[in-house]
């Protein structure tokens, strides 16, 4: 459609390795002026470090990229600003004590002489630009008091002070809501007319087939093809995205179920999640699906004892508990694999045996001092039983790749022979192979007896892992699925709000 | 592998291997300029050394503890001072005043206990109301050395017991009492430092709060325990000091927060918690005063002293940057 125009952004064959990963294996990619181009791909296909390559924050090894078929190298993110490739990026960097015009033109402040500011030019310029995307605040608005949508309206604003080529939008609708989406959209489709090309970075199929032109899909770091949006479907986009169809990786090997572990009912967190009921078997995977915001990880931070529930009631074993702070559901049995393993799950700088020891290291004494052997034996028993891999016990955590520390996550709390172990978000950040490995792990969880929740964002992941299916939106279980019953669109459509579905 | 070893090595070895530089440099300059007609490495100067660098070093040993744990203790130098005008005045007490020499033990134990007190306020208020411990202990810093001069205004508090000061200066293979007691208060408190439960939940608290809550470790307690602990310290070099010079400077304990933390990162403990050593600090605290003998002992004006120290420390924590950066760097994925 656009081939008689010179692309506004083109990469040609990008190779970038880390250690032991080959990230990206020859990736080539280009969006012509006035297109919107998505960008699809699993977690860890390489579409953040494609980003990466191109914002200038990482080097490629091999490949070329052109801005206006003008061979440029990318050094830094100021640079790729300069050369008018523009970033929105999932998480907002802005100063939110600055007023808008500020943040705006940070780093780039109208001057007058003696390098005062030229205030005047500076809230001109913001509310010219303001007006063109038609929102509802000014220049003068601090940032922090604006809601994410209009944040990200910000930043969208930053990419229009220079001549933006490219701009690259990485799922931006993540934190919006129905209303605030259409504005936005409404903003991409003017940037559109303005001529510039668009990169769309999403996993949300119906806002694809909305708005993009083409896409693109990565897989494993390789460059799978470009479709044209108007000619395919979703079911040829999944099968690219996953290379598999994805009925034949679902398991429906069913574990001998057990009597009810845990057993939630009528649970709500003030605004978080309402009137949520589940109940989970010894010997089962439960597992909940949503999109972000919907209320999941509420829920296991609720049953942990992070939150305190505004109401409904917790049964373990048929035993009503209080939980009111995660050593009380440690006591109780009930575990937490969080969803960010760095911030919440690991001491990064202790080794890995002291991290698998670390909720029980109070027990592991003998007299004044921690028992070296009885700790190196728990760490050796689910080194071999997890498969860790690590050069040694004294390695730091921080040095191992995201499936190992995952496991050592996963090790420290089956090291406490826990009742119910809750795992959010199992495979974030973990490459393609240990994804398979971790799987497989929780399904032998679940074979040897134990209750295991999951919670995640990758359909084929709930899909493949869990017997049942919570599906989650605004707070509100919509339905349960056996694993049976459950098919892709009735769990998108349930997830979505789409249809409400029969509640189970 | 090979390569983190190396790394390993290079940063915790770091501070000895300066100590090293220091004597020898010391030692050669100090014999070229024949300036002094003793050897700097005399083993009679490395025994004063010990003792000269323990009222710091003391402290320095429960700050490391603090660092480690996430937290900063900047009312150290006022606990110390407070404690040594409470053990010499409770000397003067007319409970204690009739026991005769049998008042010292309890004069030690009035001072310690008050060390424990502050120590306790400042842990208290850390915990219960979650302010910033840079903040509290600031404040601190202030309100304790208000009471050093509430107690006797400008004037010294003054009370010699010659057998406090036996006591003070008696010692084995030429080691005093107070050089004992930092030697031996490195010595548990590494130990608890490593080997303890305790220990080693304050590293993991240090290094990622939120994981230690998590994994259900009470962070509240620990950091208590640990502003008594430095609390009780700074009160003990206090007695070991005090009983030997018989008077307490209002002033006296200014700054003393501020070396120890020099000692403290010299040693390798980071500002940011989570990562140290004892070892290293105590590293820390002979190569400050090795400095400062040294430059005594090539002839250098005692005012420089603070500014190379100054300069050393900035190039130390330099080189520390380039070390971690360079670690961090290959990993990132």
């Amino acid at each position: 459609m656009t081939t008689d125009r010179k692309p506004a952004l083109r990469l040609e064959g990008i190779v970038k390795t880390f250690p032991g990963v080959r990230a990206l294996d020859g990736v080539s990619f280009e969006v012509y002026p006035g297109e919107v181009h998505a960008l699809m791909g699993e977690n860890g296909a390489g579409k953040s470090t494609l980003m990466k390559v191109l914002g200038g924050i990482y080097q490629p090894e091999e490949g070329r990229i052109f801005v206006d078929e003008q061979e440029t190298v990318m050094t830094s993110p100021l640079q790729a600003k300069a050369k008018g490739v523009m970033f929105i990026h999932q998480e907002l960097s802005l100063a939110n004590e600055l007023s808008v015009a500020e943040n705006i033109y940070l780093g780039a402040l109208p001057r007058k002489s003696f390098g005062r500011v030229d205030w005047k030019m500076l809230f001109d310029r913001t509310d010219a630009i303001l007006d063109r995307l038609k929102v509802g605040f000014n220049a003068r608005t601090l940032v922090g008091d604006l809601s994410i949508a209009n944040q990200q309206m910000v930043e969208i604003a930053r990419a229009l002070t220079v001549n933006a080529r490219a701009v690259i939008f990485d799922e931006p609708t993540a934190s919006l809501t129905d209303a605030e989406k259409v504005v936005l959209f409404e903003v991409i489709e003017s940037l559109q007319a303005e001529g510039v090309g668009i990169v769309y970075i999403s996993h949300r199929m119906e806002e694809i087939f909305k708005m993009t032109d083409r896409i693109s899909v990565l897989r494993d770091g390789s460059y799978r093809g470009t479709l044209t949006t108007a000619e395919t479907n979703e079911d040829e986009v999944t099968n690219m995205m996953i290379g598999r169809s994805l009925d034949l990786s679902r398991n429906h090997a069913h574990a001998e179920l057990g009597d009810v572990a845990l057993q939630v009912e009528g649970l709500s967190c003030h605004a978080l999640f309402q009137d949520v009921s589940f109940e989970v078997r010894e010997g089962e995977v439960l597992g909940f699906y949503g999109l972000v915001g919907a209320g999941r990880t509420e829920i296991a931070e609720t049953l942990f004892g992070l939150r305190t529930p505004s109401a409904g009631k917790i049964f373990l074993k048929g035993q009503e508990i209080r939980i009111h702070s995660p050593i009380q559901a440690i006591q109780n049995g009930i575990s937490l694999v969080p969803e960010s393993r760095k911030e919440q799950g690991l001491v990064l700088g202790m080794s890995c045996r002291d991290n698998i020891t670390l909720p029980q290291v109070d027990d592991m004494t003998a007299g004044p001092f921690v028992s070296d052997g009885a700790e190196i034996s728990i760490f050796d028993q689910y080194r071999d039983k997890l498969e860790i891999k690590t050069p040694s016990w004294r390695t730091a955590v921080g040095n191992l790749s995201g499936g190992n520390q995952q496991k050592i996550v996963i090790g420290k709390w089956l090291s406490m022979r826990p009742e119910v172990l809750i795992v959010d978000e199992p495979t974030r950040g973990i490459d393609v192979g240990s994804k398979a490995e971790i799987h497989n792990l929780l399904r032998d969880l679940a074979k040897q007896g134990y209750a295991v929740i999951v919670i995640s964002s990758e359909m084929p992941e709930v899909l493949h892992v869990a017997d049942r299916i919570v599906a989650m939106y605004h707070g509100k279980v919509i339905r349960t699925f056996t694993a049976e019953e459950v098919t892709e669109d009735s769990l998108i459509q349930a997830i979505s709000g789409i249809e409400g579905g029969k509640a189970a | 592998m090979q390569r983190e070893t190396l790394k390993n090595l290079l940063k915790n070895g770091a501070i000895w291997g300066f100590i090293v530089l220091e004597l020898v440099f010391f030692q050669v300059v100090g014999s070229v300029l024949s300036l002094s007609e003793t050897a700097f490495i005399d083993p009679d100067n490395m025994l004063l050394l010990l003792k000269q660098s323990a009222p710091i070093g003391i402290i320095a040993v429960g700050m490391t503890v603090i660092m480690i744990n996430g937290n900063i203790d900047l009312s150290v130098g006022a606990t110390y001072a407070l404690a040594g005008i409470v053990m010499l005045d409770s000397m003067t007490w007319p409970i204690f005043v009739g026991l005769g020499d049998w008042a010292i033990p309890f004069a030690w134990l009035m001072a310690l206990l008050t060390g424990c007190a502050l120590g306790l306020i400042n842990g208290l208020i850390v915990w219960k109301t979650g302010v910033d411990a840079f903040i509290v202990t600031l404040g601190a810093m202030l309100g304790f050395r208000g009471l050093v001069f509430m107690y006797n205004g400008q004037q010294p508090t003054y009370h010699l017991n010659w057998t406090m000061v036996d006591i003070a200066e008696w010692g084995v293979f030429g080691l005093q009492t107070s050089a004992l007691v930092f030697i031996g208060v490195s010595l548990l408190v590494w130990l608890m430092m490593t080997r303890t439960v305790h220990g080693r939940n304050a590293y993991a608290i240090g290094n990622n709060r939120e994981a230690a809550v998590n994994a259900g470790i009470r962070v509240g307690p620990h950091i208590l325990i640990n502003f008594v602990l430095i609390g009780f310290l700074a009160a003990l070099s206090a007695v070991a000091f005090y009983s030997g010079s018989g008077s307490v400077n209002p002033n006296d304990g200014m700054l003393f927060e501020l070396w120890a933390i020099t000692a403290v990162v010299l040693g390798g403990t980071k500002l940011a918690g989570g990562a140290g050593s004892i070892v290293g600090t105590f590293g820390g605290v002979i190569a400050i005063q090795l400095l400062r003998k040294g430059l005594g002992h090539i002839g250098a004006q005692t005012e420089t002293v603070n500014l190379v120290i100054g300069l050393i420390l900035i190039a130390v924590l330099l080189l520390d940057k380039q070390l971690n950066r360079q670690g961090q760097q290959e990993l990132k994925l």
